[in-house]
């Protein structure tokens, strides 16, 4: 199996070729072994941490911004999103409170305070 | 009328930075003043991660790296003054400023520039058609959806591929929207790699390339837009145009830096950089006046902001401490293939000094030479450059000797 991706670690975006031959994933087109740590892992397990926001119910037009604690699998942002638009949170909150303790294997963790 | 030894305009990421190296150069009286409710300007509405990696060696949300330097302020016990508006700075640093508590008047030994800057707006793009609702800027509707809950749309349409038009295209579509397209004048996006593969390919958005929005259609609320590619001269070819159907079109199409304060102050504007002609102290034409962050140079990352404005925060200390350098400054200036260099003038010091610049264009491997007459200062290579990434070039201590008159950033493409 092959796969075309661009490396995103640093500025200079590397395009990557990043192949399988018996389970051994290898990378090439990396000009740095940043490039094909990245490359290989985002072809065989693709990770992203997601921002976003819940709605405050006690407060008139406030949201709080959230972020998941650990990155999670990329096909389950529509599935984390879902979560998401169910959950709101109450006011007051601080920076670092735990919103869901579980989705799709992250914690979701308040990125600022509401008073 | 109130006096402080320094005064910094506007509490974002430029202006809490400044205010806390200002402070831990030895200055104590410092205080800044903000328009809006609470400190942290523009970071309060970027949830988005990738913030404070360089500068603090983790990746923060913007509302989180705000924070971090709202506590170093507040640990220092600096004085923010919130919605307070400040309305006139003069030659000879009175500040004044409007708020709930009236006109304030504060005499200040230093001043920190750090405004920001603001987005290119429709009525400067000139782009023809109606005027229905539903056209945003891409940083209002940011606002609106991250601070306010309010979906601007539901099927959107972006004109332009800077970062913000991108972090957009993303959180529209995780709030349900359909982004039908992003679109981008030039034939390259100035957004960093990292924004194009997460906020575009996740999601399968596409990316236009010398495509433009030419028409805008709809009369109470936006109905859809024409898009087309364009010639060399940027002007749509008509045979491409085509009709998205769409009720919101975000627009980011650049940042200007906010310098109407500066400008009345009597402070020179680079009219390349849009923001104050400075040293590499980041002290402005005007004796005391000091520029920091967005308001100075557009900057891709925050991290550098933060950079810069420490710069500026020590700087101004100095100045109050007296302990300012003194000396002969000599003028540096972008050679072809750049668009600007800053600082625009150079003091003699023993210290080594950093020029930031940007080309105009992507290059394959080049060289920046920064040279004065026929001697070189400094060189340095790059594999590639773009206008998207500002760029950084030292000139080693020592090497700003008598006969150094201009400075001159040349590039040299290589095979
Ligand atoms: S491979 Fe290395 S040099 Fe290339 S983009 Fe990735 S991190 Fe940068």
């Amino acid at each position: 199996m092959k796969k075309e991706l661009t490396c995103i670690i640093c500025p200079r975006g590397c395009a990557l070729t990043v192949t399988e031959n018996d389970g051994v994933w290898t990378a090439t087109g990396n000009a740095c072994p940043r490039g094909a740590t990245y490359g290989v892992a985002e072809a065989t397990h693709p990770t992203r941490t997601i921002t976003t926001l819940v709605r405050v119910k006690n407060r008139v037009d406030t949201m709080l911004s959230v972020k998941t604690e650990n990155p999670i699998a990329k096909e389950r942002i529509p599935e984390l999103m879902r979560l998401i638009h169910q959950t709101s949170a109450l006011a007051p909150v601080k920076a670092g409170k735990v919103i869901l303790e579980d989705a799709c294997g992250s914690r979701i963790i308040a990125t600022r305070d509401v008073e | 009328m109130i006096a402080h030894d320094i005064v910094v305009v506007g509490g974002g990421p430029a202006g809490m930075a400044a205010a806390v190296a200002a402070y831990d150069r030895g200055v104590n009286d410092v205080v800044i003043l903000d328009r809006e409710e609470t400190m942290g300007g523009i970071l309060r509405q970027c949830v988005h991660n990738g913030f404070g990696l360089h500068k603090l060696g983790r990746e923060l949300t913007g509302p989180e790296y705000a924070a971090h330097y709202a506590a170093e302020v507040k640990k220092r016990g600096i004085r923010t003054l919130s919605e307070t508006m400040v309305t006139s700075i003069t030659p000879d640093l009175l500040v004044t400023a409007t708020s709930t508590r009236g006109i304030q008047k504060i005499q200040a030994r230093a001043v920190i520039l750090a405004m920001g800057c603001r987005e290119r707006a429709r009525g400067a793009l000139n782009i023809c058609g109606t005027r229905p609702a539903g056209v945003y800027s891409a940083g209002t509707a940011q606002k609106l959806v991250n601070c306010e809950g309010y979906l601007v749309g539901k099927r959107v349409v972006i004109l332009g591929s800077g970062d913000i038009g991108l972090i957009m295209a993303r959180r529209m579509t995780l709030e349900g929207a359909k982004v039908a397209a992003v679109c981008e004048i030039l034939p390259y996006s100035g957004g960093l790699k990292r924004n194009i593969v997460q906020c575009l390919e996740d999601y399968h958005i596409p990316l236009y390339l010398s495509t433009t929005v030419s028409e805008i259609h709809g009369n109470e609320r936006l109905e859809g837009v024409t898009i087309a590619q364009v010639d060399e001269n940027r002007r749509p070819k008509p045979e491409t145009a085509r009709f998205i159907p769409c009720d919101t079109l975000l627009l980011s199409c650049g940042l200007i830096p906010e310098n109407e304060l500066s400008r009345a102050a009597g402070v020179a504007i680079d009219r390349r950089t849009g923001g104050a002609a400075v040293d590499q102290f980041r002290q402005t034409s005007v004796p005391g006046i000091y520029a920091c962050g967005n308001v100075l140079q557009v900057h891709d990352l925050v991290d550098y902001v933060s950079d810069e404005a420490e710069i500026a925060g020590r700087a101004a200390a100095a100045r109050v401490l007296e302990e300012a350098p003194t000396g002969e400054t000599v003028e540096t200036e972008p050679g072809s293939g750049l668009r600007y260099v800053l600082p625009q003038r150079v003091m003699k010091t023993e210290e080594p000094v950093d020029l930031f610049l940007r080309v105009t264009r992507p290059f394959g491997k080049l060289k920046f030479v920064v040279k004065a007459g026929e001697r070189v200062l400094a060189t340095a290579s790059r594999p590639v450059a773009s206008p998207g990434e500002m760029e950084r070039l030292r000139i080693p201590a020592g090497a700003l000797t008598d006969g150094v008159e201009k400075i001159v950033v040349e590039l040299e493409e290589e095979a």
